[in-house]
């Protein structure tokens, strides 16, 4: 891949200087632990310098989550047929509710289960441990939606701290019930981010799912499974066409209006396809390692990184697939130009700033591209090394890299290099957006979507225009 | 004008099994029998710290009712308050069995339940707390915080594991006694007829930096008491053992020795048992070999 080109005004010296002023408003210690964490591009390096998956330096503001927070809201929340019980007091389950727009079909309580279900602790089931009630919700919610194919059973921190033995209940009922009721340990004090909440829902997966089903048709040559995409606005809905219309069968999508059964049958398919690789790699290994599964991540943001990730694709499959890719891009390349004959224009030659959670930052730089939009910063909220490896070549050379960035260190660097727009989280949108600077929510896609897929960039396309050109900005006084 | 009495409130720990429920209530019976008002709080699920006073084995414990009830919110201070021998008003915690839930935070619900409800009123003289085996867990060292007991009595033999317990106990008075007011006020000695019982105990409450406030000699009448449910001092006023524990309860109720403890540090305990006969002293070349090595 060509490195890019480098982004006028944006130097070594620029971006390092104002790293070592942001520092220098912080007490001695938080100033070394921070250092680390904040860097120039450098996309001749195949390691990236800047460190990630730390603690987060106390009384700086993270917008980080907790374990269990990865494990309810990124993997276990999109599977609909299953019921997901958080277990422990009641508002980790409430406040994690429907907020995340993974997108289901079904009919709710009957085929689909976006209800909120809570063993709602008391004291007494502190004391006395929440395992009988465990049981009893289980069976109640057994026998009130029957047709649910599964149970999982998320852990709130109290549930660690007694030490309630989870697993043995959920093996029990298992039993009982001839469903999979799969236990995940994923109390929110483990770990420094969302991020161990994925690895242990994986190892979840692993040792109560996968494999415990078989697909009810034959296989065949181009069964492939989507993994890691969570269907946020519609996103899995917009990738899966595509991936069906150049002749491949994708027989489950991980976890993204996810079908359980067909999640514990993933281990007979031939490719599987990653999207996020932040959350899912782990499955991803596993299965390679167990199965002998070959793995590929691919990208479905922006015309460009389509038609790449397309034909890295169909470089795994026969010729057949390889015309197909040929035949699908043709066919899309009028309806992707007349979406950059409209928007384009209008954006070529603006700059955004990213802030996202593990993938986007790296992911969404092409989309941004094909508009004419260059990305100036970007960090992630919990990746690890390997995902700050993947994402330098992306960048240009000396933008700024920030791992866990405090909204503190955000707003100064956003002051320095004045983005047309911020494509961050719910914390800082309205931040920014009061300083009058166009923002889009991009955990969400800001109650749009999808952004995936050529359907996708459509409305990408149309989003960042209606941001960054909104006629209110002119309306919005800044202070600065 | 006369200043308002001021509520003792004494927590009691020890080593696992070394007779605190039996010390406790035998003493509480003696404090009682001088006239004093005294709340028992039993802060040990196996429920056991009022049983001689109410001369019955499972009371309602806070805990099983706010289990019965739903939440503590339900629940009244009269479902868990008994009196009994002397006046002497009782609650158990209460909590789990081994091996499920938290216990520690069954004491914490149980006593913020009784400070609640006004449990504590203002005729008592004494409450004291009767606390499981060691201070295990925040939970367990919940009547040794701010505003609750302090004054502690530490139940101690002459057995090692006794006074390594006594010791440990110390440690966490030390730590809990920078933040709030909580001090050691005695050693109390159970005695196991071990040799030499009484001089060791009070040479370890010297290194500690208390007292040995009375030394309780072994005597069976306090096990024929328990067979009825009893304390001696009910079971049979006259009996030399029931004058033990009215000492002990007298001392307890003149006692101005309240300190912050210094701990042992490990080889200075380990000297103080050599110097009494209770470890051996081998030749430190001799550590981690096998006896046939």
């Amino acid at each position: 891949m060509a490195e890019r080109k480098p982004i006028e005004g944006i130097t070594k010296e620029r971006t390092e200087k104002l790293i070592e002023e942001t520092l220098a408003c912080m007490p001695e210690k938080a100033q070394k632990k921070r250092a680390p964490h904040l860097g120039p591009n450098d996309p001749s390096s195949s390691v990236c310098a800047v460190k990630s998956n730390r603690k987060v330096v106390p009384g700086v503001m993270s917008q980080r989550g907790c374990a269990y927070a990865g494990a309810k809201g990124v993997v276990w929340g999109p599977i609909r047929d299953m019921v997901h019980v958080s277990h422990g007091p009641v508002g980790c389950g409430v406040y994690s509710w429907g907020t995340r727009r993974n997108l289901m079909q079904g009919i709710n309580g009957v085929t689909s289960f976006a209800l909120d279900f809570t063993s709602d602790f008391q004291e007494r089931d502190i004391v006395y441990g929440g395992d009988a009630k465990l049981e009893k919700l289980l069976d109640e919610a057994n026998e009130l939606f029957p047709l649910a194919k599964g149970f999982s059973v998320l852990s709130e921190c109290p549930v660690g701290l007694i030490g309630d033995d989870i697993n043995a209940v959920t093996k029990k009922k298992e039993a009982e019930y001839d469903k999979l009721v799969v236990p995940c340990n994923c109390e929110g004090f483990r770990g420094v981010s969302q991020s161990l909440g994925h690895h242990i829902s994986n190892d979840s997966i692993r040792d109560h799912i996968i494999g415990r089903y078989e697909f009810a048709e034959e296989a065949g040559p181009y069964d492939v499974a989507l993994i890691g995409d969570y269907n946020i606005g519609g996103d899995v809905w917009a990738a899966k066409p595509i991936l069906e219309e150049i002749g491949l069968n994708v027989k489950s999508v991980w976890t993204g209006d996810g079908e359980v059964e067909k999640i514990a049958a993933t281990h007979t398919v031939k490719l599987n396809l990653i999207h996020c690789y932040r959350s899912m790699n782990y499955m991803c290994k596993v299965m390679e390692e167990k199965w002998g599964i070959p793995w590929l991540e691919y990208n479905f943001f922006g015309p460009t990184k389509i038609e790449e990730s397309l034909r890295a694709i169909g470089e795994l499959f026969d010729d057949t697939i390889k015309a197909n890719v040929e035949k699908v891009i043709a066919k899309y390349k009028p309806i992707m130009q007349a979406v950059l004959d409209e928007y384009k224009p209008r954006l070529e030659g603006k700059t955004a700033m990213l802030f996202v959670g593990g993938l986007r930052h790296r992911h969404t730089v092409g989309a941004y591209e094909d508009l004419g939009i260059e990305i100036t910063g970007s960090g992630y909220e919990f990746a690890h090394q390997d995902d700050y490896d993947r994402t330098q070549p992306e960048m240009a050379k000396d933008t700024i890299i920030y791992d866990d960035v405090s909204e503190f260190e955000l707003e100064k660097f956003v002051e320095e290099f004045k983005p047309d727009l911020i494509g961050s989280g719910i914390k800082e949108k309205y931040v920014f957006q009061k300083s009058g600077i166009p923002f889009r929510q991009m955990h969400s896609w800001d109650y749009s979507g999808p952004y995936h897929g050529y359907e996708g960039f459509e409305v990408f396309a149309r989003d960042i225009d209606m941001a960054i050109n909104s006629p209110t900005w002119k309306l919005v006084k800044s202070p600065f | 004008m006369e200043q308002s009495k001021k509520m003792r409130q004494i927590a009691i720990y020890g080593k696992g099994g070394i007779g605190k429920s039996t010390t406790t209530q035998n003493t509480v019976a003696g404090l009682a029998s001088l006239g004093k008002k005294v709340m028992i709080i039993g802060c040990d699920p196996k429920a056991d710290s009022t049983r001689l006073i109410l001369h019955a084995k499972a009371q309602e414990t806070v805990m099983d009712k706010v289990r019965e009830l739903g939440t503590v919110e339900d629940l009244e201070l009269d479902d868990v308050l008994k009196w009994g021998y002397g006046d002497v008003k009782c609650v158990e915690s209460g909590g789990p069995e081994p091996g499920v839930g938290c216990a520690g935070r069954g004491v914490i619900t149980a006593i913020n339940f009784l400070e609640e409800e006004g449990a504590y009123t203002e005729d008592l003289d004494f409450v004291f707390y009767d606390v499981l085996g060691d201070v295990v867990c925040g939970g367990f060292a919940m009547p040794i915080r701010e505003n609750k007991a302090e004054e502690i009595y530490i139940v101690v033999s002459g057995e090692m594991m006794a006074m390594y317990a006594a010791n440990n106990i110390s440690k966490g008075i030390l730590k809990y006694s920078s933040s709030g007011n909580v001090r050691l006020a005695g050693l109390i000695c159970n005695s196991r007829n071990t040799d030499r019982e009484a001089d060791l105990i009070t040479a370890l409450a010297e290194r500690l930096g208390t007292q040995m406030i009375h030394f309780v000699p072994r005597d069976n009448q306090v096990q024929r008491a328990e067979l009825r449910r009893m304390t001696v001092i009910e079971y049979s006023p006259e009996h030399k053992q029931a004058n033990e524990y009215r000492t002990l309860a007298q001392k307890i109720n003149d006692n101005k020795m309240f300190v912050v403890p210094t701990p042992l540090e490990m080889e200075e305990l380990e000297e103080l048992l050599m110097e009494f006969g209770i470890m051996e002293v081998d030749d430190e070349e001799n550590v981690g070999k096998a006896e046939n090595a």
